[in-house]
């Protein structure tokens, strides 16, 4: 008797360990993957939510271009100094431009836009959502007949799709605008020479490949923030949860994905 | 419209707006039920009351009732219509015939009075004007019992009994058949609970042949303006009928639940 009810505990040790450790994250991922195809599909159903995506966009772009210009700014400014302190001990200042568009616009251009924009709207929008979950109002839009995933999250996750890269591509111009005035201005370097440096090493693909990794960090962000939304319970304390774990995710992830998507990218380049 | 028409059809057929069969609810795979096997009609026309103590299930059941929740076993059928047989688009479209007056009113915050009773409108009947749907919606709203100088005040900046009314002029903007009315009054300060019941009292007889679902913790509410009594203990149907029949009754639960008419917390 007592054996057995030792195996028992010890089995029943075991499963509930491989319940919380295994199962419970594989079960998680299959949840946000199917709310994830969901979500996708929903941007494509009718009606079409026009009102919804446009007043989604502003909020995702336009009301994130003032972090932009500062955090872009401020970026280019002191990576360009710190270069140049660098490159000038060497005699390489002649290459301050191309490196700082370099890293500018294939890693750092991309990145901190998907951390930043992550933050503020993933923030908002897993926010948003949860609050409308605890308060039944996603409740309430099912009980009239609508589609909460369609009505709530397609528009925002197109948003966050559509948004980030413009957002990318304008971090890079004013980071590229603000190295120019210090590097020409304060620091003395050719404009000539900066200028034909740059064109000289920097691609215009390596842009695109920035704008589509920032696409697909707002699709991830969009999807993650609002799926933790969507799915939070337990009051204010609930929200707030979902909106760190929303967060924190997607930052984590936005670095994490930039690495695959980069690989994946000169891999796609080298086979074409 | 065929949709409309089958309805109208079933509802000739029928004299239960709502019936279930054995509903058996278990939200841990059956391990524990939540919802014992409930057998229960409701009448059309009529007021019903469906009463009990805190986490008896209530609440589960209303959503089963909505279709929001899928039974573990046994069968829901509203105006006729199993739920469980319905896709999910059918469903969606089915459920212009409720209208539901949630606990906490589930108003949209980000859309004043007049913007959340006309949101049913403007989903449902696309091809109506924004001026068409906020006048329905504007004269739903004063049937609610709201001055028209609150139309354009956002749920942050109305105080609970306007909420309680701007979701009801929400849930009547369709006209459905059924209202379901969760907990109207829990929480409310006396004055503000009579005046929750007349206005679920007059809006039910101002609609001829609508029917009023009202979960409720409050006894007195159910005597006032209940025609039909349903007292749900632990997951099951412990008593349903006439007021007067609870009064009379000789359980001790339902003496218990008579004395007191207030939530027992666990
Ligand atoms: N989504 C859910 N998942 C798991 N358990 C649930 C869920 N919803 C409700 N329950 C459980 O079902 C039981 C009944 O809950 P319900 O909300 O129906 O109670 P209620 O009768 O409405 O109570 P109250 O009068 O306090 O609102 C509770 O024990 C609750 O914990
Ligand atoms: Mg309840």
């Amino acid at each position: 008797m007592a054996s057995t009810s030792a195996i028992e505990s010890i089995d029943s040790f075991f499963s509930a360990f491989i319940k919380k450790k295994l199962i419970g994250p594989i079960e998680a991922a299959g949840k946000f993957f199917i709310f994830a195809q969901k979500a996708i599909a929903s941007i494509f159903a009718k009606p079409f939510r026009g009102s919804e995506i446009i007043q989604h966009l502003e909020f995702v772009g336009n009301q994130s271009i003032g972090i932009i210009l500062l955090t872009g700014a401020f970026t280019g400014l002191a990576l360009s100094f710190q270069i140049w302190i660098g490159f000038s001990l060497l005699g390489a200042s002649d290459l301050v431009g191309p490196t700082v568009a370099l890293a500018i616009t294939r890693e750092i251009g991309p990145v901190l836009t998907g951390l930043v924009i992550a933050a503020r709207a993933g923030g908002a929008m897993a926010a948003q959502l949860g609050t409308m979950r605890v308060s039944e109002q996603i409740d309430a839009l099912e009980v009239m007949g609508v589609e909460p995933i369609q009505y709530l999250v397609g528009p925002r996750v197109l948003a966050a799709v559509l948004a980030t890269p413009l957002l990318c591509a304008l971090f890079d111009f004013i980071a590229m605008a603000a190295s120019y005035m210090l590097s020409v201005h304060f620091l003395g370097l050719d404009e000539g020479v900066y200028w034909e440096r740059i064109q000289l090493w920097v691609d215009p693909s390596y842009v695109y490949e920035g704008l589509i990794k920032t696409a697909i960090f707002g699709l991830f962000f969009g999807l993650f923030c609002t799926f933790r939304g969507f799915t939070a319970s337990g009051g204010a304390r609930g929200v707030g949860e979902a909106t760190n774990r929303g967060v924190v995710v997607s930052m984590v992830m936005v670095i994490v994905l930039d690495y695959f998507v980069s690989n994946f990218i000169r891999f796609y380049y080298l086979i074409t | 419209m065929d949709q409309q028409q089958d309805v109208i059809k079933d509802i000739k057929k029928t004299e239960y707006a709502i019936e279930i069969d054995h509903l058996k609810k278990s939200f841990d795979g059956g391990k524990d039920f939540v919802l014992k096997g409930i057998d229960l009609k409701i009448p059309k026309g009529s007021i019903t009351m469906v009463i009990g103590f805190s986490g008896t299930g209530k609440s589960v059941l209303m959503k089963h009732i909505l279709g929001l929740m899928k039974p573990t076993a046994g069968e829901v059928r509203v105006l006729g219509k199993s739920l469980s047989k319905m896709t999910k688009s059918e469903l969606h479209k089915f459920r212009i015939n409720l209208g539901v007056m949630f606990q906490y009113s589930a108003l949209f915050d980000s859309f004043t009075a007049l913007g959340n009773a006309s949101f049913p409108l403007l989903e449902h009947r696309r091809e109506m004007s924004l001026e068409e749907a906020e006048k329905i919606a504007g004269e739903k709203l004063i049937q609610s019992g709201l001055d028209s100088k609150h139309f354009h005040k956002l749920p942050s900046e109305m105080s609970g009994g306007m909420r309680k009314r701007v979701g009801l002029a929400r849930a009547l903007a369709l006209d459905p058949q059924i209202l379901l009315y969760d907990e109207p009054t829990t929480g409310l300060d006396p004055i503000l609970t009579e005046m929750v019941d007349n206005l679920i009292y007059d809006t039910h007889h101002s609609r001829k042949g609508s029917t009023s679902v009202v979960i409720s913790h409050d006894l007195h509410a159910a005597f006032r303006i209940g025609d039909h009594v349903v007292m749900l203990h632990e997951g099951k149907v412990l008593k349903q009928g006439k007021p007067e029949d609870f009064l009379n009754s000789d359980d001790p639960l339902i003496n218990k639940f008579v004395s007191t008419g207030v939530r027992r917390e666990e």
